[in-house]
């Protein structure tokens, strides 16, 4: 340390850094490999996206630089993205807050059940978003003839007469979308909240006792809260980053394209342009508009849960 | 004091079982009838969310004509394997060989996730330990990539793969990811909380970096490299690669099975026992290594 202190005060800032890099060469060695695949694989992919939204590009012919005009049609002109903007945004703002509100709440009314019960109910919960596509079931449960499930169900308990077409019908898709998100929304968040909640110091909630504070939901606001901050927002960027980026759901319950467009999602308009219609700058666009979503309401959301217990 | 007697004699009546003990657990700030209820309200939404999961495992096993009964069935009357034979017939008989889909399959998982976790631990002990010019950027970008899915970045992703000579490879699904930021994340964070005490004995010890990660962290992480396989396992395993890889000889079983769902009504049966196989694979493996999962994810929080 006091060697750092020596050389910092005889070279200037850029030689001192170049020093330390030096020094931790082998360190720089060890993150190169990860970091290269990150950079390939994830960061030059958003700086292309940023690119060539500003592009005409589709493939075939090479890219004419056209300034802002994609993101104007897109604005102006396309109505399904304007409706695909309006879904996305229904289906993260009931996904999104009760997904992670129920997130919380699950995980901390089984935190003190015994073990076994606790492993036994966080596998229950957590079930529907493991991998493989478990929704698809759901297109059986909500078939559109009187074979289906629930329209059985309800056919013979005289509730309706005729069945309902749940995954054609643009009155009922979207709240059988928000349906099975919520079904699957105790994913990672739910984990680390199980976790968070055990790792809460037990000596806390004994000296909260003695303090006064006398039932579950005092206990739950004055001790636990507080100490599950960190869990509390990496919960968060988890259920915002899902909720917005309902796709394949849709495109297996509703189809491709859904009914009038009636679950059509921001990243359902872009595979659309991108991979089907193969109009790569028109794509990019979507997927720039849609990332600084993400990457606002991440920022907005986090700043909020700073403050939780405060 | 008849009410403390009263209290102690029901909790020595009901200590016998753990529900029993958690519903008289006088110890903190509960009341019975408060637990009850607890115990009543998790019972029905446990029911709620298992109640899809029954009916296909249930649809996996009934005969053909219980598929179309009306009205339907939540449970099998006479369950039945033949589903699954009649799966394994389809799949013998396939132009390209089950085993073939398999061994796709477990290529693209087993080399994606060893990769995954090595060059993630790799990268997280530098990151967790020390400090050093562009460290605190390089945690600090991987929380911002938390935040946004490769869905977003799928149409470049693609135009890349195709510049490098990827696209119909395993490779190009299998380098996404080698370099997934959630596993670096938890990896990171996970390495924190080793003591750094260890670390300093070993470089007193003359050991070099390499060596430290090796000897003392890798040992003293196995819940996060456990984490990070299933991690990376429940998003390979049900991967279709279906933009990335178009050969029929080099798809994995999800595209295969994909493609079984879309032959209509009549193979309803192999659909359900299908989907049920693709949902059990992963569920296992959660199940087995859960205690690791929940002590990794004990340090997942993101830190101010």
């Amino acid at each position: 340390m006091t060697e750092n202190v020596r050389y910092a005060q005889s070279m200037t800032k850029w030689q001192y850094t170049r020093r330390l890099m030096k020094k931790n060469r082998q360190l720089y060695l060890m993150v190169a490999p990860f970091m290269l695949f990150f950079l390939v694989f994830t960061v030059l992919p958003v700086g292309i996206a940023i690119y060539l939204s500003f592009m005409e590009y589709n493939v075939l012919q090479s890219a004419k630089f056209v300034w802002f005009n994609n993101y104007v049609s897109l604005i102006l002109e396309d109505e399904i993205f304007l409706k695909a903007v309006k879904n996305t945004f229904i289906m993260a703002l009931i996904i999104g807050p009760f997904g992670y509100v129920f997130s919380f709440l699950m995980a901390w009314l089984i935190n003190e059940l015994p073990r076994v019960l606790r492993t036994i109910l966080t596998v229950i919960f957590y079930a529907p978003s493991i991998s493989g596509n478990a929704y698809v079931v759901f297109t059986q449960l909500f078939s559109g003839d009187p074979y289906g499930f629930i329209n059985s169900r309800l056919i013979n308990w005289g509730l309706i007469s005729q069945p309902i077409l749940w995954l054609k019908n643009a009155d009922y898709m979207m709240y059988v979308v928000i349906l099975v998100s919520l079904w699957m929304s105790l994913g990672v968040g739910f984990l680390s909240f199980i976790a968070g909640l055990q790792g809460v110091d037990r000596a806390q909630y004994e000296a909260a006792e003695i303090d006064g504070i006398r039932n579950r939901w005092q206990e739950l606001w004055y001790v636990t809260l507080p100490n599950m901050k960190p869990q509390l927002m990496f919960g968060a960027v988890m259920s915002i980053t899902n909720s917005l980026s309902v796709a394949d759901i849709t495109v297996a319950l509703n189809g491709f394209p859904s009914t009038n467009y009636a679950t059509h999602t921001i990243i359902n308009h872009l595979n659309d342009y991108g991979i089907i219609r193969l109009e790569m700058g028109y794509a990019c666009s979507i997927a720039v508009i849609l990332f600084f979503i993400m990457l606002g309401l991440n920022v907005v959301i986090q700043k909020w849960i700073r403050r939780v217990g405060t | 004091m008849a009410r403390e007697k009263k209290e102690k004699v029901r909790s020595l009546r009901y200590s016998h079982t753990a529900i029993g003990r958690f519903l008289t657990d006088k110890h903190t700030n509960r009341s019975v009838s408060g637990s009850a209820t607890l115990l009543v309200f998790l019972t029905v939404f446990a029911l709620i969310s298992l109640f899809p999961v029954v009916f296909m495992v249930s649809n996996a096993f009934k005969p053909i004509n219980e598929l179309f009964i009306y009205p339907p069935r939540l449970f099998f009357i006479q369950p039945t394997t033949s589903n699954f034979s009649e799966l394994f017939a389809i799949l013998a008989d396939s132009l390209v060989p089950f085993l073939r889909y398999l061994f796709n399959t477990l290529f693209i998982v087993i080399t994606g996730c060893v990769g995954h976790i090595v060059l993630s631990s790799m990268a997280a002990f530098p990151l967790a330990k020390f400090r050093f010019p562009g460290s605190e950027l390089m945690s600090r970008i991987i929380v911002y990539s938390l935040m946004f899915t490769s869905s977003v970045t799928a149409v470049p992703t693609y135009m890349i793969m195709s510049r490098l000579r990827l696209v119909d490879t395993y490779w190009a699904v299998i380098f996404p990811a080698f370099s997934l930021p959630l596993g670096l994340f938890l990896m990171k964070n996970f390495m924190e909380q080793v003591p750094t005490a260890l670390i300093d004995a070993a470089s007193i010890d003359g050991s070099s970096y390499f060596g430290m990660l090796w000897r003392i962290i890798m040992p003293a992480v196995k819940p996060a490299w456990i984490t990070l396989f299933i991690v990376c396992f429940q998003g390979l395993w049900g991967n279709s690669a279906g933009n990335f890889i178009y050969s029929e000889s080099k798809k994995p079983l999800a595209a295969m099975l994909q493609n079984l769902s879309g032959s209509g009504v009549a193979r309803t049966g192999v659909v359900a026992a299908s989907s049920l196989f693709m949902f059990v694979v992963p569920l296992i493996a959660f199940i087995i290594s859960q205690s690791n999962v929940m002590e990794t994810m004990a340090t997942s929080g993101i830190k101010e």
